[in-house]
């Protein structure tokens, strides 16, 4: 047997200095010959635990074989068979702790990077539509399903159910389709172009996407069954944001972290005023939190002029929520991280702008319910850091909209949706589905994915009766 | 793309669309607004409805020009299209049998005050109606609004119509004539609103105010429109827009408004 080759092809990034002033993606994707020899390292192991790993159960060997053999068309075909986003996956995925955690070759240091084989096939897929991919064959039920939400999950349900021959609607409540992948992900780590190569894929499968329409306000949950649809899946997101509730808090310069992002990435603000949406960066920006979100914020921050971007974070870095990945590029593109602080209150100028946030210094105590150590205050620590604009990004939780409009659905203290099922998606109302960050509040794309794929099939057996 | 139905000049700045919008005729209630974006490269306002028709499948805004996004759309006529139009969003105005209602419009609100005139006064109240405008000219749907009230007052900052004055001298007598006043509705601009508050409050005349905070997506995502009402901060987009003008912090909502003056000089400069 040939000797395993444990040297990871490493991905072609932009250099930080350039990139941090530019809004174009940082990662710039393997040529055939990297992906190639990528896929070479793969040893064919036959327990395929990287699939084991893949909360939508991508045939992952089956693609990177293809991908040797120099079969593009058959490396879609696989991807797509199972994952109808792979373009959005292959960027935003954690695979390190998913298929990548999996893999046989994870033991000795070098996992085969299924992630950027998977971006490399639908990049190849991208700039070769013209190449005649393998047509869906579906037999119509007659059935129809409204989907609400074209987020990830969303999208996901959506595709699985068109494939299954059923006819869908999907609705959105924003001018475009892709939800969080469209407002809240920047450019520069998924490109919208992607995101809408995606969505094409997805209409391509005869899914009809009703744009603008707030379901809820629109139409609700009761008249969509009421009006021919024999059922609904809710992948309506997480799209409230929580704020800290301390004093100043509404002061100018003070964002919700969806508040930013969507002005930046939905409305295009980078580009203002080519696009009329404007907003507010400064130069000094203090970003609150340690998600992935938060780092995103901040990168965007940078790459619109800040001359000081802070990451402020209660806890260490070892309880950070984002991907090391997201960390180490920020970090490399000088974002400051001011750790175990927490910040107190806002101080605003005459005018009601933000000037300054009076924080504390924590130490960590005792694990909490979540198992990180809980932050305390150091007693005598509070101090004041400059700053111009605030970006809080301290998470989000189920819009109650739906909710409080659909007879028969319960909710729980964090407003998230009641599961009547939780391996299908099941709510406790019946003909009423759902999946994605509305279960388990804020997660990720393909967990979300997993979850409109699970409930797709489910709605398909009870369509089916 | 929504069709514009209808393109109407009321005065010169205060332009009529009626837009066709099927699916918010037919849920559309009074007070609830719409979000807007004319094109790919617009941003998204919220206008409060002016009237909506559930037959004819359209829905009516009335817009004045005061940025870009506005003087952009007062260039559009009959048969073209704008990219989204989005709603009915937020709740309609709580309307009741309340007895005496006292409608106040300030320049542009003449157009939602209409709506909310008209189904308070079909649940059987007595309304008094005062539209106030800076001048003659700029007065618009005098007689629709008549035709929804019992008494009609106008006002005009210069007396060039009407009587001379702001529309808070009216009220404030009507409040001190002794009759009864049960509620206030007040739309228009928000300093408007402020000094309506400010008159019915020794009164302890419940006041409604419709709020117009900068939003993006109008449906409680991003927290832009958010006011301290009651020392509680709230999302206008899906806890208002109405609320008590008594309990308005009224200066937290200028200064939010405020928030990209720089940005919307410029942008209307550049275009």
């Amino acid at each position: 047997m040939a000797k395993v080759n444990l040297n990871r092809v490493s991905m072609p990034r932009q250099d930080p200095k350039t990139r941090a002033r530019n809004f174009n993606e940082v990662a710039l994707g393997y040529s055939l010959e990297q992906a190639q020899e990528e896929a070479s390292r793969c040893i064919q192991c036959p327990k395929h635990a990287c699939v084991e790993g893949c909360p939508v159960e991508v045939d992952i060997n089956g693609f990177i074989k293809a991908i040797g053999d120099g079969d593009m068309p058959e490396a879609v075909r696989i991807l797509k068979s199972k994952n109808s986003l792979p373009g959005i996956c292959g960027r935003v995925c954690p695979q390190e702790t998913q298929c990548e955690s999996t893999c046989s070759l994870v033991k000795k240091g070098a996992p085969i990077a299924i992630g950027r084989l998977e971006r490399f096939v639908t990049d190849w897929e991208q700039a070769n539509k013209s190449t005649e991919l393998p047509t869906v064959q579906t037999t119509p039920t007659g059935k129809r399903v409204a989907v609400v939400g074209s987020g990830p999950a969303g999208l996901t349900a959506a595709a699985d159910l068109a494939k299954f021959g059923h006819s869908v609607t999907l609705f959105e409540a924003l001018h475009v389709a892709g939800g969080v992948l469209m407002y809240g992900i920047p450019e520069f780590r998924l490109p919208k172009e992607i995101v809408q190569g995606e969505v094409e894929y997805v209409t391509s499968l005869g899914v009809d996407l009703q744009l603008d329409s707030v379901v809820g306000k629109i139409t609700t949950v009761d008249e969509l069954l009421e009006n021919g649809y024999q059922a609904v899946f809710l992948g309506t997101g997480a799209g409230l944001p929580i704020f800290l509730n301390i004093p100043g808090e509404n002061l100018n310069g003070i964002y919700s972290a969806n508040e930013f992002l969507t002005r930046v990435n939905l409305m295009k603000a980078y580009l203002f005023p080519e696009y009329d949406t404007p907003v507010k960066v400064g130069k000094r920006v203090a970003v609150i939190g340690g998600g992935n979100v938060a780092m995103d914020s901040a990168r965007c921050t940078l790459r619109l002029g800040a001359e000081e971007v802070y990451i402020v974070y209660r806890r260490s870095e070892a309880e950070m929520p984002a991907r090391r990945e997201e960390v180490e590029n920020a970090k490399e593109e000088g974002i400051e991280f001011k750790l175990l602080t927490n910040p107190k209150r806002f101080i605003g100028n005459e005018q009601n702008w933000v000037v300054g946030m009076e924080c504390y210094e924590m130490e960590l105590g005792e694990p909490d319910d979540s198992g990180r150590r809980r932050p305390v205050v150091k007693e005598g620590s509070a101090f004041i850091i400059d700053v111009d604009v605030v970006i809080v990004a301290l998470g989000t939780t189920p819009n109650p909209l739906i909710a409080s409009t659909t007879k028969g659905l319960e909710t729980t203290r964090q407003g998230t949706l009641v599961m009547g099922e939780e391996a299908t998606g099941k709510t406790v109302k019946p003909q009423v589905w759902a999946g994605g960050d509305v279960i388990t509040g804020a997660a990720t794309v393909i967990s979300a994915m997993g979850a409109g794929k699970r409930a797709a099939a489910d709605i398909d057996a009870y369509l089916r009766g | 793309m929504y069709k514009i139905l209808v393109k109407e000049d009321l005065v010169p700045n205060i332009h009529l669309f009626k837009i066709e919008a099927p699916n918010v005729a037919k849920k559309a209630q009074a007070g609830q607004f719409v979000v807007i974006r004319i094109d790919e490269r617009g941003e998204r306002i919220p206008l409060t409805v002016a009237d909506w028709d559930e037959k004819e499948g359209s829905v009516t805004i009335v817009v004045m020009e005061v940025g870009t996004t506005t003087c952009r759309l007062a260039l559009l006529q009959a048969g073209d299209y704008i990219a989204d139009f989005v709603g009915p969003l937020g709740l309609p105005t709580h309307i009741d049998n309340f007895g005496t209602v006292v409608c106040v419009a300030g320049g542009v609100g003449v157009a939602p005050i209409m709506t909310i005139a008209r189904a308070v006064r079909r649940e059987g109240n007595r309304v008094i109606s005062i539209l106030g405008a800076r001048n003659k000219d700029l007065v618009f749907w005098e007689d629709e609004l008549r035709s929804v009230s019992d008494q009609l007052i106008v006002t005009t900052d210069d007396g060039s119509y009407g009587r001379k004055g702001v529309v808070t001298e009216p009220l404030k007598e009507l409040l001190e004539s002794g009759g009864k006043v049960d509620r206030v509705i007040a739309i228009g601009p928000s300093i408007m609103m402020k000094y309506c508050s400010l008159t019915t409050r020794p009164f302890g005349v419940k006041t409604i105010v419709s709020l117009n905070p900068i939003m993006v997506d109008g449906t409680g995502m991003c927290g832009c429109c958010r006011v301290s009402v009651n020392g509680v901060t709230r999302f206008v987009c899906v806890d208002g827009p109405d609320f008590d003008g008594h309990q308005v912090d009224w200066d937290l909502l200028f200064a939010r408004q405020c928030i990209y003056l720089d940005e919307e000089k410029s942008s209307l400069e550049q275009w």
